[in-house]
């Protein structure tokens, strides 16, 4: 779950050390300078947030240094944007990095594997530059063993590893951290994927050191293979301070049982399979009625417990057993559990104070109307399709939609898989759900309109950003013109990130948002009829955004070369699927991202920077 | 599909979709639907944008379109693999798992076991039944289809324990009830209900 990851947020942004092209010292400052570069210092140091921190910087030459001194976490949103080494000479002290790398758009299969995004050489520079790095959290990296390795070897006070949605390392790597970060407070492995082969896989988890860890927090849902179950419990009961125990697929509900037994001040827990398979054989621990019983009463003594998912291969019997903590939820995901309306139901009664909620659409718009009538102080909903095709069924739908929005009125952020979407709904959503932040609906049958009215989704969009006066990032489906885009040019002034697909009409769709989107930092489009005209009405802006990403558009060459001549500080990829020798002029992927650092000298072949 | 702005010129003309044929509007023209790669695919919507006055009606009678609707697109719905993968897995260990029953007949000296999935109805298991015994029985099993002329009758336990007489029921009832089969003696089998 991502609810701690507020920091992670695609919505919070800032130019980090990039944006702004300053030289890192020069003449030392006369005496009296010095003093008053002390006390600001003194003063600065107090400045947490990352935009206040740039703000500052700005001010003179004074403060900029003085603002490099004392800045503790460092927020890089694009691993390509500044150089390493850049960084790290800016920035001394630095004891916290995040470090973003492919776009998100990687996610969905559409990056080449090899495209870049590698750790090595940051994980190199800040060996030398940060001996005193304790946290780091990367995002969409690619990571190679070797680096965790490093990385583990170069910082004595390491305590916390955050990897999400990054790829090249496996269990060996993770045996090499636990090992020898002798401090480490927490690993989170988030949907990552390992390169573990089965006959390959390292025990881990034997690898923590022998006595009391200081573990707050273990993740490893993603993690494909068993891990060693004698010597998880061994290190769950040899760690006092863990909150957060996040177990794979692999654990049944049996050894969750154990676990929660040796652990019953856990506030988050990643139940694993909460099924009774093989696993359970495998372990030859006595099977029988009593189990959820006994289950039931382990879940009450975890009196802590905020957070529940995991739910991999529930049987639904074991259900019940989670009753008792229910009341003082705020977080649940059953987005692996493939449950029923009638399953659900009598647990989401008793979840009153359920704020974040991840759910498959196997509970259909009855589970959801459930979930309205009950989660009055809901801000998240995520509702994801269990089977991701077009021609799927579709088990939720405008109904829905509209029943959350009448219960939950504090509703921040959705995300929502459907097949059958009305203006009408959206509309009611936008009146009834004020304090929306992230809106984003998809709608699976590509370019599919109101299935009412038979129109096309316009309307309904326009509403959410014009009635949703907080509205950061909006993700738009279904059949658009470009009214939609024009109505999100004129309103959405606060969004900072979009993503398009399967959208709009003419070029000047996209001229509307990049024209009136004053704040938009992200913009991702894919399958949509935006040619080379477009383009330009974007230089004006393309220096205050991160990236955009225009995919299967009607981009050429020549187009995405006339905006990389204009705007020396952006870097403009071409990325090619294969040798595509009969039109060398159309751009299949464009990637474009402002950059301190000029064209990176890792790009593989297949792309081409103008 | 209308769309009734009238700032935009040939807007109905020149609207390209990719989408599934109109499930709820008869009316909606037919997507353009070029086949094969993604390149062909840019090629085509080229031809159709404003600039042309290609019309769309022309393309209602393309046979071609329900396939495009078809065609799955790469990282589309965009769900992470991390998540699809999820899925598929446990889908393949149930699928990749079979449905393997035992197969005994009157007399044989050993059994056989066959793979229910891979049958698509009673005929094709009938002549499989047929092939795997043939060296047993002296005529054909046929057990299936009235019990005149046949030696033998194909029967099976549900789930229940309960002996039954293969073909009474929907194909997809049966497989997910069987627990094996035996292949009965007609002598045997006078206590059967007969099939209707």
């Amino acid at each position: 779950m991502r609810e701690e990851r507020s920091d992670m947020s695609e919505d919070e942004d800032g130019g980090g050390g990039s944006a702004k092209s300053r030289g890192g010292g020069g003449a030392p400052p006369p005496f009296s300078d010095q003093v008053l570069e002390i006390v600001l210092e003194n003063v600065l140091q107090f400045l947490s947030s990352r935009r206040d921190r740039n703000a500052a910087s700005l001010v003179c030459r004074s403060w900029y240094r003085a603002e490099a001194q004392t800045r503790r976490e460092l927020f890089i949103g694009n691993c390509y944007a500044v150089s390493p080494r850049r960084a790290t000479e800016r920035f001394r002290r630095i004891r916290a990095v995040v470090l973003k790398g492919k776009p998100r758009f990687a996610d969905f299969g559409l990056v080449p594997i090899n495209w870049g995004a590698h750790f090595h050489p940051w994980v190199s520079a800040m060996a030398a530059a940060y001996p005193w790095l304790e946290k780091l959290c990367l995002k969409r990296m690619s990571v190679a063993d070797g680096d965790l390795s490093l990385l583990a070897h170069s910082f004595p006070n390491f305590r916390e590893l955050s990897l999400i949605c990054c790829e090249g390392f496996s269990t060996a790597g993770l045996a090499v951290i636990a090992e020898k970060c002798r401090h480490l407070r927490v690993l989170d492995l988030i949907e990552d994927y390992l390169e573990d082969d089965e006959d390959e896989m390292v025990d881990w988890i034997s690898r923590f050191p022998e006595t009391t860890t200081c573990l707050e927090s273990l993740g490893f849902d993603c993690v494909g293979g068993a891990v060693n179950f004698e010597a998880l419990e061994a290190l769950v009961t040899r760690s006092p301070a863990l909150r957060r125990l996040r177990v794979n697929h692999h654990v049944s509900v049996e050894q969750l049982h154990r676990l929660m037994a040796r652990a019953p001040q856990l506030t988050h827990l990643g139940t694993g399979s909460f099924g009774s398979a093989a696993a359970a054989a495998a372990a030859a621990i006595p099977q029988g009625g009593n189990n959820v019983v006994d289950l039931v009463s382990t879940f009450a003594a975890s009196k802590s417990l905020v957070c529940l998912s995991g739910f991999r291969d529930m049987a639904p019997q074991y259900l019940p057993a989670i009753y008792p903590v229910c009341a003082s939820l705020t977080s649940l995901n059953f987005s692996f559990a493939e449950i029923s309306a009638e399953e659900l139901i009598p647990v989401i009664r008793h979840c009153h104070s359920l704020q974040i909620f991840w759910v498959l659409d196997t509970v259909r718009d009855e589970g959801l109307q459930a979930v309205a009538a009950t989660c009055k102080d809901l801000r998240e909903l995520r509702v994801f399709p269990l089977d991701a095709t077009e021609d799927s069924e579709g088990s939720v739908s405008d109904v829905g939609l509209i029943a959350i929005s009448e219960g939950c009125r504090k509703l921040r952020s959705i995300l929502y898989f459907c097949q059958q979407m009305t203006n009408v709904a959206v509309v009611t959503m936008s009146k009834n759900c004020q304090d929306l932040v992230v809106f984003r609906l998809c709608i699976m049958g590509r370019r599919r309109p109101d299935h009412v009215t038979g129109e096309p989704m316009d309307e309904g969009f326009g509403a959410i950003v014009m009635n949703c006066k907080k509205l950061r990032r909006l993700a738009v489906s279904g059949l658009l013109t470009d009214k939609a885009f024009a109505y999100i040019g004129k309103y959405g002034k606060l969004v900072r990130t979009l993503s398009v697909a399967f959208a709009g009409n003419t070029d000047l769709a996209l001229m509307y948002v990049l024209e009136g989107c004053t704040k938009l930092q992200k913009l991702e489009i894919r399958d949509s009829p935006f040619g080379d005209s477009a383009l330009p009405a974007g230089l004006h802006h393309y220096y205050n955004m991160r990236f955009l990403w225009m995919s299967s558009c009607k981009l050429s060459v020549r187009g995405c070369m006339e905006v990389a001549q204009r705007l020396p500080h952006l870097v403009v990829e071409v990325i090619r699927e294969r040798d595509e020798d009969d039109d060398h002029e159309a751009v299949e992927k464009l990637y474009m991202y402002r950059s301190l650092a000029g064209p990176r000298n890792d790009a593989p072949p297949f792309v081409e920077i103008l | 599909m209308e769309v009734s702005v009238s700032d935009f010129d040939n807007l109905k003309a020149t609207e390209l979709r990719l989408g599934l044929p109109g499930i709820d509007a008869p009316e909606k023209p037919a997507p353009v639907s070029p086949r094969g790669s993604k390149r062909a695919l840019l090629k085509a919507n080229e031809e159709c944008w404003p600039g042309t006055s290609k019309s769309l009606e022309a393309d209602t009678s393309n046979q071609e379109a329900q396939p495009m609707a078809k065609a799955q697109v790469i990282g589309w719905p965009p769900i992470r693999s991390y998540r699809k993968n999820s899925f598929k897995a446990r889908k393949a260990e149930v699928e990749a798992a079979g449905l393997f029953v035992k197969v005994s007949m009157d007399g044989a000296p050993y059994l056989r076991k066959i793979d229910l999935k891979v049958y698509k109805g009673y005929k094709e298991l009938r002549e499989a039944l047929d092939n795997m015994f043939r060296c047993f029985s002296t005529g054909e099993l046929s057990g299936m289809e009235g019990c005149n002329g046949s030696e033998y009758a194909i029967t099976y336990e549900d789930k229940d324990g309960d002996w039954m007489l293969v073909g009474d029921v929907p194909w997809e009832m049966f497989i997910s009830s069987c627990k094996r089969l035996r292949i009965m003696r007609r002598s045997e089998a006078t206590g059967m209900p007969s099939s209707p």
